[in-house]
Formats: C-alpha cells, structure tokens, sequence
C-alpha cells in the first residue's frame, strides 16, 4: 500500500467538490430530507399515539401517487440525459424537430413510463397489502393529472438547468422532486409542519392533492377548493416551467452552449 | 450554378473573444466547399451557426435563399450533418436509430431506404448490433448513412474520417464523390487531412483567428501561398503568414 497514490486518487476526488456547488450540495441535501420527512411522520405518528385510522391506506396511498410525481418528473429529466450521455442531441437539434415537438415527446414517454410503473406499483400493493388505490374511485382522476402536471413542470425545469449547467447539474434530474416531498406533505397533513414551510406548502400544487387523497381514503369528500386551488398553481408554474426553457434555450444558443450539453 | 449557401459577413462574439470574424462566402450546388484551419480558427462556431444551433452576434446566414433564424425547420428538412464527434442513442441498434432518424426527417419507403443506406455504407452485418458495441469507425459510418437518409440537398461534415481507417476514409470519400455527382450534393466539409481535402473540394476556405484568410481552388491557394501543398499551405497559415 503505497500512501501517496492513495492520497493522489482522494485529492482527484476533493477536486470535483471545490468548484461544484451542486455536488457540495449532494453531501448534505439527502441527510437534510431525510431527517425532515422522517421527522414530520415521526409528530404526525405521536400526535394519534400510534393509533392512526386507516393508517396502511394513507402511507401506501401516499407512496403510489407520490411516485407517479416523481415518474412524471423523471421520465423527462432522464429521458434528455440519455440523450445528452450518448452525445446525440446535436443529431436531435440539427433535425426539423423543434424544442416544443422535443418537450412534447418527452412528455408522452414521462406518462407511458408512469402508466408502467404504477401498473406494477398499484397491482403489488393490492397483493401485498390488500389496499387498493380504485377504492378512491373517480376522485384519484384529478389528484393524479395534478401531480402529472407539478412533474412536467419540475422535469421541464431540470432539463433546462441541465442544458445550461451540463453535467455538473446532472445531479438534479435524480434529487429535485425529493427536494418538493418535505413541503408535499405526502405522508403526513400540512398542519404538522412548522409555520414558514406551511406557508411554502401552499403554493406546492402535490400538498393539496395528498391532503386531498387523505380526505378521501378517511371516507369524506375530495376538497374541491384544494384541487382548484392545485391546477390554478399548476398552471402558472407549467407556463413558467415553458417559458423558462424557452428563454434558456434562446440563451445557450446565444452562448453556444448547445453543442457542450454531455460534455 | 446556383447558391445553396450565402453567409455574409457572419460574427459570433464571446465575452472578449471573436471567435467568427465578419465572414462571408458561399457554396454552389454541387460544391465541395472545404472550411480549414488550425485549432480554435473558427471553424466549429461557423458551422454551429449555419446549423442554427449557436445565434450569430451578427450577419447573416441564408440557406435555400431562406434566412435561418426564421426558417430553420424548412431548412433542417432538407439539410443534414455527420461529425466524427458526436454519436447516437447507445442501446438503440443501428437499425432502431436510422429509424428514429428517418422519421425525424418524415422519409418516405423507411425500410428500403434505410437498407439501401447499410449496403452503400457497408454496414449491413451491423442492422441489429447496439450502437455501444461498435467501433468509432463504424459509428462514423452509420451517422454518414443519417446524414443521408432525407436526400439532403446540402450536407455539413464535421471531420467525417477523422476515425476511419485509410481503406474506409478512402471509400468514403469515394461515395461521397459519387453521391455529389448523381444528386448534385453541395457539401461543406471540414478536415484536417489536407491530402483529402485536395483529393474532394473544388474550394476551400482558410480561416485563422475567425477571419477567412484565404478562398479559392486548392491550386490557387497553393500558388497564391507558394506552397507546395495544402498541408505546407495550413502550416504557413496556422503559423500566421499571409499571402506569398
């Protein structure tokens, strides 16, 4: 063992985190989430002294339509990194195809890739813990194109950070949504978080659709001012999410960034 | 002769640095047009920017006789590009991937097409291989028979046998001969292989420091920069000598 080399190949690696702030980032943004959802359900849990009602509908409830947030976000965000790994997006952008034609592929691979995995997610649950998720009926129609919309909106976001930042934003495309659940009261109501993140929780589309699924599965009706109040803020952030591309596709252009994107 | 391409005076502006210098030339139907330079001459930014994919600071880039910063798509449709230095979707096969491009491109008869194309190229035995599985040489062949599945009326080629072994570069350029001769192809080519850009363009263009510093027949530059080749030519010019 040779302590030199050892240390040289560490040094290689410290490297990466001196100049990177998404990467110093990393280190401590998946502890911090962490310990705050996990915190959240821990005063929600203590609050019914562990006799919560319909306790397994409302986690695995939660966890289905919480990923169908994170498939919608994913299946955009990854979709453009894999054309970004293998160096083909100038094939792409040198074709006819626009940067909305492109959008919009990706988001129907995003809803074919979630229709996959819920398939599978909602069919185990039944197996495994007899819930089944149709119990919520027609109401789980606008509590799931909500959270569709809120992961375009984030996808669409990513992609355009990528685009600009490269590979050293490529970090994003696997822990952004993560960074929303805090405030998305998935597994616990909005009123067991602290003041300041109930007012961020507000304007978080995912936090009226779990409270929504909650009121639901404990047998009463779908709030309506909670989903209205969902797709009015899904519609602003899904104009701002395509604008924002739009003016960060304009700027790379005009930075010639375009052809670095994977490099 | 008609023009396909028509820049005039063309800049692109970084921070402090110019990378295009208010360049202008142009390219006939049916042209070889090769665009030469040392490293960091400008090259890369001016195709960039006649593929739209970077926004000039200034001049103009008409393609068609249509301004690419509006009619973009028209234009894309009937152009195409091949570089050695980009690739395609590594777990597509060869097949799946000139299929996605094909229809990119709205090709008609995608099949016989595309089966054409393998056998022109010589790459028929690769039809289902993944992509991650070939070599750069072969890469670069099946993104030569992408960039001519639309019937491209102009084609930009960035470096195309810079990973080709000298028996393939030399078929390649052979068909890239012969395609120029049947379809009046007008192609813009970029190299660093002076021999075969002396062997395939009609023209070239010498850039240096993002200005042109030379257009012509490869025998006028040679005689106009008294050198012996092309090769002994980009030397003089890379080394910052003018005409003589």
């Amino acid at each position: 063992m040779n302590l030199s080399r050892i240390l040289a190949y560490t040094v290689r690696h410290l490297y990466l985190y001196k100049r990177s702030l998404p990467r110093l980032m990393e280190i401590f943004y998946w502890p911090v989430l962490d310990l705050l959802v996990w915190g959240f359900i821990s005063i929600y849990l203590m609050r019914f002294k562990g006799d919560l009602p319909n306790f397994v509908a409302f986690f695995i409830g939660a966890l289905i339509l919480w990923d169908i947030l994170f498939r919608s976000q994913q299946g955009i965000s990854v979709s453009f990194l894999e054309d970004s790994w293998s160096r083909n997006l100038l094939n792409v952008f040198i074709s006819p195809i626009s940067p909305a034609e492109y959008v919009f592929s990706l988001l129907l691979v995003s809803v074919l890739k979630l229709i996959f995995a819920s398939v599978v997610l909602v069919g185990l649950a039944w197996i495994l813990y007899s819930f089944n998720i149709f119990t919520v009926g027609m109401d789980l129609i606008p509590l799931v194109a909500n959270l569709i919309i809120m992961g375009w909106s984030v996808g669409i976001v990513t992609m355009s950070i990528i685009l600009r930042f490269g590979q050293e934003a490529e970090v994003l495309a696997w822990g952004i949504a993560f960074l929303f659940q805090p405030v998305s009261a998935v597994f616990y109501p909005v009123s067991v978080l602290p003041e300041p993140l109930k007012t961020i929780a507000h304007f978080i589309p995912a936090s009226h659709v779990f409270e929504g699924l909650r009121a639901v599965i404990s047998g009463g009706a779908l709030p309506l001012n909670e989903i209205l109040w969902a797709a009015g803020l899904n519609v602003a952030y899904i104009i701002l999410a395509i604008l924002f591309f739009t003016w960060n596709f304009r700027t790379i252009k005009k930075k010639g960034l375009l052809v670095k994107v994977g490099e | 002769m008609t023009k396909l391409l028509q820049v005039e005076g063309l800049t692109k502006v970084f921070g402090s640095v110019r990378a295009v210098d208010g360049i202008s030339f142009e390219l006939m139907e049916g042209e070889i047009l090769g665009l030469l330079g040392p490293n960091g001459a400008g090259k890369t930014t001016t195709l960039q920017m006649l593929l739209g994919l970077t926004t000039p600071t200034s001049g103009s880039v008409s393609i068609f006789g249509l301004d690419i910063k509006k009619h973009r798509q028209e234009i894309l449709a009937k152009a195409n590009f091949s570089s050695s230095y980009i690739s395609m979707p590594f777990a597509l096969t060869v097949w799946e991937n000139l299929t996605v491009f094909a229809m990119l491109y709205e090709v008609k008869e995608r099949k016989r097409k595309i089966t054409e194309l393998l056998k022109k190229f010589e790459i028929e035995e690769l039809r289902d291989v993944p992509v991650r599985r070939l070599s750069s040489g072969q890469i670069t062949r099946v993104s030569l028979a992408k960039s001519l599945l639309n019937d491209p009326k102009v084609l930009f080629l960035d470096e195309p046998t810079a990973s080709l072994d000298p028996d393939i570069a030399d078929k390649t350029r052979s068909l890239l001969q012969e395609i120029k001769e049947e379809r009046g192809l007008s192609i813009l080519y970029t190299s660093h292989n002076m021999k075969e850009v002396e062997e395939l363009c009609d023209r070239v263009i010498f850039m240096n420091r993002g200005k042109v510093v030379a257009q012509g027949r490869p025998e006028e530059i040679m005689r106009d920069f008294a050198g012996s080749s092309l090769d002994d030519v980009f030397l003089k010019i890379a080394r910052g000598k003018t005409y003589g």
